[in-house]
């Protein structure tokens, strides 16, 4: 949890420092959702997120190189580069994204669980939505169907209790996003203790694979605004926010069980944020050495099998040859 | 797959159609059909053919043994869409093959198109290779974000991590009556999505071919059908045929016009042709297939030959597909015509209910042969 706040954190500098342009979502805050998550599920499960996704990247295996040189569009990014912050992908870890519109990967996460159950592999799907897509017709349309089919899918509402600058309850007439599937049963989680998403998870996982899809809502938390676009103070106050921070921080709760049950010292504390600041530095050097991607990329990968098609530039006197 | 042996008309070859990189070669293009079906019969049977003949059934039957045929050789080939198991397909293309495949493979979506369109995105990512089926290829507005941004573009802001084989197949065209809704040309709105190929099916015999190599290929594709076409009689390829997805048909070869047309346009066109023979025309008539991308290397070997280009689509005269043909052929063979490109296309108006003004919204075969009058000049000017 400490690696992924203190990439966020960095995340934040590197925007302001307008390394990182276009839109930036972060996930300080909600690292316990993540964290409790990887730690139920194995990487032949699938997991689908939104654009907040630098942690889930990481958490799917990837690593800070991958996230950094992404976002500021270097080569070396987990999308080499073109697709930028809301577009991480993982295939090898069955991390499918990372998408840009809101709610549009909670079909996409019922067709992973589809090829699950059509390929009868044992794995769960995860999608993952925030508040905000909570109220779009397609997560319905998803639900159905995975409920319809008995598929074995998790849908996770990551409940930070505002879609961007709308609280939760000026949005949805029902906030209470764990009874939204109706006829799919629903369970409600502390987001900020990652023991209790953990738990949450293995349940959840359990549940999907013996009986049926179900919705698991974690109540959890955003430092940022939604975006660094947003500073986030417009539509809460200043208190509340440093209220949860003193109260329900995750990462000051897991160092409190940990020093307070006596499974580490402050020292090992400090050795792992030590490590955890080197491990940033060294991503973070890397990203910033890596270059930008060659402009022949701009015709790499629109199709799988580009058949050498010729495609116009601007003028449409350029022609450009695609590989075969 | 045996090959028939000694037929003038295209060779199958019996391995896959992989794109068409390789197989630009080695398929022959499709000879023009110009022998009455029943002598092609004939001369077929004086043959000695160890397996399958060319085989006559209406454009339904064809794709549905495409169909069946993929899917028996692929088992991570799926059909998902409203009505296609049980009901077997509301144009009968799955007709009763959810008995042989089961009902996962056959899959009977709730009426959801958004939905199920993401749904065949999320597990074509994970490796199926899943056909999605539009009822109506208008209802398909509704999951133009999943098109467009999932399916199109996910190979790319993956960085390539991820294909994404699908196929998006349905009806689309103006029928009989059907009213606006109904009666949409959705290729205007998908050309320019990025990532995505488009491709029209005309006949019996490609609308099979053409579909078994868009299952096989790796790129999402959409496949055009048209209301009116499924009734078409006609001979399929025997065998494996796959037919390549960028590549057009040349109808009829001729030399003092090429005429560009897909899907219904094509019938159109021919009837206008029969017409323009007699009065002394020669027209080359080229089915473009592939949508998008464009075969330019047929489209301009045409043009360069008869030097006058008339298109003919059933898209609206405002950004459609032959709006952007004609930007293409102006741009890159503007010395090689003598005329500027006419283009023939459905009025900027929604599809009336009423007979007589649906038929004024399309093209029709008077149309064409007035267009040909026009680039051609009158007979006597013309050299046969």
């Amino acid at each position: 949890m400490y690696l992924l706040r203190r990439m966020e954190i960095t995340s934040d500098m590197l925007y302001k420092a307008k390394a990182i342009r276009g839109f930036c979502h972060l996930y300080d805050g909600q690292e316990a959702v993540v964290v409790g998550m990887e730690a139920a599920l194995e990487k032949t499960d699938s997991v689908i997120t939104s654009y907040r996704d630098h942690a889930t990247h990481v958490m799917r295996g990837g690593s800070v190189l991958e996230v950094f040189a992404e976002l500021m569009g270097r080569v070396d990014g987990a999308s080499k580069g073109k697709g930028g912050s809301m577009h991480l992908y993982r295939r090898q870890a069955n991390f499918f994204g990372g998408q840009g519109i809101v709610g549009a990967q909670t079909p996409l996460g019922a067709g992973l669980a589809l090829a699950h159950q059509y390929n009868q592999d044992g794995g769960v799907a995860v999608t993952l939505y925030g508040d905000g897509a909570a109220n779009q017709g397609q997560l319905f349309e998803a639900f159905n169907m995975a409920a319809l089919w008995d598929l074995p899918c998790i849908f996770v509402c990551e409940n930070n209790h505002y879609g961007m600058g709308t609280a939760e309850w000026r949005a949805a007439k029902s906030p209470s996003y764990f009874t939204r599937g109706d006829y799919m049963p629903g369970m409600q989680c502390d987001g900020m203790d990652v023991l209790a998403v953990r738990q949450a998870f293995a349940f959840a996982k359990k549940h999907a694979l013996e009986k049926g899809p179900m919705i698991l809502e974690v109540d959890t938390y955003r430092y940022h605004g939604h975006s660094m676009s947003d500073p986030g103070s417009t539509y809460r106050s200043r208190d509340e926010i440093s209220s949860i921070r003193q109260k329900r921080d995750p990462l000051e709760h897991a160092r409190k069980l940990l020093l307070d049950g006596g499974l580490a010292e402050v020292s090992d504390i400090k050795a792992i944020e030590r490590d955890v600041k080197k491990q940033i530095d060294e991503g973070l050097g890397q990203a910033k050495a890596s270059p930008h991607p060659p402009m022949e990329d701009l015709w790499a990968n629109i199709w799988k099998a580009p058949l050498g098609a010729e495609m116009r530039g601007i003028d449409s006197s350029h022609k450009q040859r695609l590989p075969q | 797959m045996a090959a028939t042996v000694g037929s003038s008309i295209a060779v199958q070859r019996a391995q896959p159609a992989v794109g068409c990189s390789a197989g630009r070669a080695a398929i022959a293009p499709a000879a023009p059909l110009r022998r009455p079906a029943a002598a092609v019969r004939a001369a077929q049977r004086s043959l000695v053919v160890s397996a399958a003949q060319k085989r006559e059934m209406m454009m339904w039957e064809a794709l549905r043994e495409g169909l069946d045929e993929e899917m028996e050789r692929d088992p991570t080939v799926c059909l998902m869409g409203e009505d296609v198991g049980h009901y077997g397909g509301s144009y009968k293309v799955s007709n009763g093959l959810y008995k042989k495949y089961g009902e996962m493979r056959l899959l009977d979506t709730p009426i959801c198109e958004n939905g199920f369109m993401g749904m065949g995105v999320g597990a074509a990512m994970t490796g199926l290779r899943p056909i999605v089926e539009g009822m109506n290829m208008g209802f398909l507005l509704l999951a133009f974000n999943q098109i467009s941004n999932n399916c199109g573009m996910l190979h790319y802001t993956s960085g390539g991590q991820f294909k994404v084989p699908m196929v998006i197949r349905g009806p689309g065209g103006v029928g009989r009556q059907l009213g606006a809704e109904h009666s949409q040309r959705l290729e205007s709105y998908f050309q320019s999505i990025p990532g995505v190929q488009l491709v029209a099916c005309s006949t019996v015999a490609n609308a099979k071919a053409l579909l078994k190599s868009a299952i096989r290929s790796d790129n999402p594709i959409i496949f055009f059908e048209h209301v009116l076409l499924y009734n078409v009689k006609g001979e399929v390829h025997p065998g494996d045929y796959c037919q390549c997805l960028e590549r057009a048909e040349v109808v009829r070869e001729g030399t003092d016009v090429s005429i560009f047309c897909y899907s219904r346009m094509r019938y159109v066109v021919m009837q206008a042709v029969a017409e323009l023979e007699k009065q002394g025309y020669n027209p080359e008539v080229v089915d473009l297939i592939s949508l998008k991308p464009f075969d330019m290397e047929t489209i301009s070997k045409s043009i360069k030959k008869t030097r006058k280009a008339i298109i003919v689509e059933e898209c609206m005269k405002t950004g459609g597909i032959g709006a952007s043909l004609s930007a293409v052929i102006h741009e890159s063979l503007f010395n090689e015509l003598d005329h500027e490109v006419l283009r023939l296309s459905s009025q900027d108006v929604p599809t009336s209910y009423a007979y007589e003004l649906e038929a004024a919204t399309i093209v029709q075969p008077e149309k064409v042969v007035q267009a040909v009058h026009k680039v051609c000049g009158a007979r006597g000017l013309v050299s046969a």
